[in-house]
């Protein structure tokens, strides 16, 4: 969809060139997250993208056609802009605001005003509350989501976002952030995210570009640059907690329980067998136990159990109160920090329907970084 | 809301127009000796009134015509280097007395109404040439960043963003114009161009306080009527 090659730029009367020889290649329907210092470029590498910025050697292409045969205006009215500023425009009413572009390609009224609200219920901006008003009148959160919404108006295929949640508080940007990744499942656009936020690549990203100095230093999906980092500038980028970091791209549903779980009525054999046999070697080991209907009851911990000892399964049942449960949609690192502030050992992994599919314990954590790294 | 006025945003009005009845009246009732009763009349204070107006409405459209696109093309990249050295050109035009702008016009321009204008038309260029130049440029970069960005045209990003987010600025150098100018005018009737400054010159001339006074009086009320009006004007327009 978007394709860069041996793309450079000099600016006149300066020897040095701000991006030198860059290659890239971005999929239709993917987020590519450039990410690096303040300097490196990224933010330039963007913007040479819907030609705000000229650049001066190799070529660009934008759907299959060199961008510098495409006439500026044409070319950005159809790729999407959203900038850490906002710059919303503020003397117009936020529907005015977000009619920008269909305004610019001359749709009529009808269809702009459907497409306004429309887009004010998919960023979630109450309409009959915001549409009449000027952006001063809100938040920083909701102005972003106008912003957004302005740059998604006419539906392009492609858009550019430059820091777009930078500028917000942690906790809004953290729901602006999610919200996105879930809109953007939907709309599947194709787009160019700028960030200096590593923790923010992760995230949005689907590929992740690391640049410095003008160069692209690594190229690959937020696994790729976590868990192989080409050289000491990258590995100094995401940091040395960065098996943390992967914890988060990891669902709970992706991993295969060590501990099985087992029915309390229905299985119960098979949970004395299991206790009679465990091997003392196995570092966490418990059992899940659920009713026939899936619902966790508790978990046994089976290093308690002696050579004949006959207390009932029942009594073994460590019950938690309350028993902790986590969707299968979550990440790993939601299952650690749930692991850590229960002080249990073990949380249940939830289907969305409400089965308890199996049970995670820490030696799964550490197993599925060891795995996947 | 902007835009509802409240009583006492007519208070200046009012106040102007009973002062300067009133005087009008008072010098048309109470001359002090016949020279003074023959030159005062309502049919001279309303003709001067007309012709000081006439001078100042005719300068000010020129310079308004002149200085607003001129401003706006100095804001333009390619012509914003120029800007400090055309700016710099005009506020010479605004340090010469305007006795000596005068002056010098009637060399060139001869005695008359044309000099007149000329001389309200310089003295007028500047607050509206640097306002236009400082309203523009001091819009956010960012909101033109955005506008561009999505694909407004430079002439659309001009029109619908710059040039509206900039009036507010730019009415502001109108009405310092405006002021300026009004006060000026009074010098046009030294080339013969008539207006109020004749009955102030008049008023000098035969030493009757009464009737400088009364030209005085006037001058200033128009100036700070037309500063008033712009005001109304300018709160009238769409935000």
């Amino acid at each position: 969809m978007i394709r860069l090659e041996n793309v450079s730029k000099i600016y006149p009367g300066q020897g040095e060139p701000v991006i030198e020889n860059l290659n890239l290649e971005i999929q239709s329907g993917e987020i590519c997250v450039l990410v690096g210092e303040s300097g490196c470029g990224k933010t330039t590498t963007m913007r040479m993208i819907n030609k705000i910025i000229p650049h001066t050697g190799g070529t660009i292409y934008v759907d299959g056609k060199d961008i510098s045969t495409i006439d500026a205006t044409e070319l950005r009215l159809n790729i999407g802009y959203v900038i850490q500023e906002i710059g919303l425009f503020p003397h117009y009413t936020i529907e005015k605001n977000i009619a920008t572009v269909p305004i610019e390609k001359k749709w009529d009224k009808q269809r702009i005003a459907g497409r306004v609200k429309e887009l004010m219920e998919l960023m979630e901006l109450d309409y009959d509350a915001y549409a009449k008003k000027k952006p001063r009148h809100l938040s920083g959160g909701q102005r972003q989501r106008v912003g957004v919404a302005r740059a998604l108006a006419a539906d392009p295929p492609i858009m550019l976002m430059d820091e777009p949640f930078g500028a917000l508080d942690p906790i809004t940007r953290m729901n602006l952030q999610n919200e996105f990744i879930r809109i953007q499942a939907r709309i599947k656009k194709t787009i160019v995210f700028v960030t200096h936020d590593i923790d923010e690549a992760v995230k949005m990203g689907d590929k992740i570009a690391v640049m410095h100095q003008g160069k692209l230093v690594q190229f690959g999906s937020p696994q790729d640059i976590l868990t192989r980092p080409t050289d000491e500038f990258v590995e100094n980028l995401v940091g040395h907690n960065r098996i943390l970091k992967r914890f988060s791209l990891i669902e709970c549903r992706a991993i295969n329980p060590s501990a099985a779980v087992y029915k309390l009525d229905s299985e119960r054999a098979e949970i004395i067998r299991r206790i009679e046999n465990f091997e003392r070697t196995s570092s966490f080991p418990v059992i899940g136990i659920i009713d026939d209907d899936y619902r966790p009851i508790g978990y046994i911990p089976m290093f308690k159990y002696e050579a004949g000892d006959e207390t009932p399964i029942e009594d073994r049942i460590k019950k938690i109160k309350p028993i902790q449960t986590i969707e299968d949609s979550a990440t790993l690192f939601d299952a650690l920090g749930r692991l850590f502030s229960s002080s249990e050992r073990c949380v249940f992994r939830m289907e969305p329907g409400g089965r308890c599919t199996g049970i995670i314990t820490m030696g799964d954590l550490f197993e599925a970084v060891r795995v996947n790294g | 809301m902007a835009n509802t006025f409240r009583w006492y945003d007519f208070i200046l009005p009012v106040v102007a127009v009973i002062l300067a009845v009133g005087y009008a009246l008072y010098v048309l009732n109470n001359p002090t000796d016949a020279m003074v009763a023959g030159f005062v009349t309502p049919d001279r204070i309303i003709s001067s009134l007309i012709t000081h107006l006439y001078l100042v409405g005719v300068s000010m459209a020129l310079a308004i015509l002149a200085a607003f696109p001129l401003g706006i093309l100095l804001t333009r990249a390619g012509f914003r280097k120029f800007a400090p050295l055309v700016v710099g050109t005009v506020n010479i035009g605004q340090t010469v007395p305007s006795f000596a702008v005068i002056a010098l016009f009637v060399g060139i321009l001869g005695i008359g109404e044309r000099t007149a204008i000329f001389a309200l038309w310089v003295y007028s260029l500047l607050p509206i040439l640097n306002n236009t130049i400082a309203g523009v440029s001091g819009v956010d970069r960012s909101i033109i960043d955005a506008s561009r960005g999505m694909g407004m045209t430079r002439l659309n990003t001009l029109r619908k963003i710059e040039i509206p987010l900039a009036m507010p600025v730019i009415m502001a150098g109108i009405r310092t114009a405006v002021v300026i100018n009004a006060g000026t005018a009074v010098i046009a009737a030294y080339v013969g161009a008539g207006g109020l400054g004749e009955i102030i010159v008049t008023g000098l001339t035969l030493a009757r306080f009464q009737v400088l006074m009364l030209g005085a009086l006037y001058a200033a009320l128009v100036a700070l009527m037309l500063d008033y009006m712009l005001g109304m004007v300018e709160r009238l327009l769409p935000k």
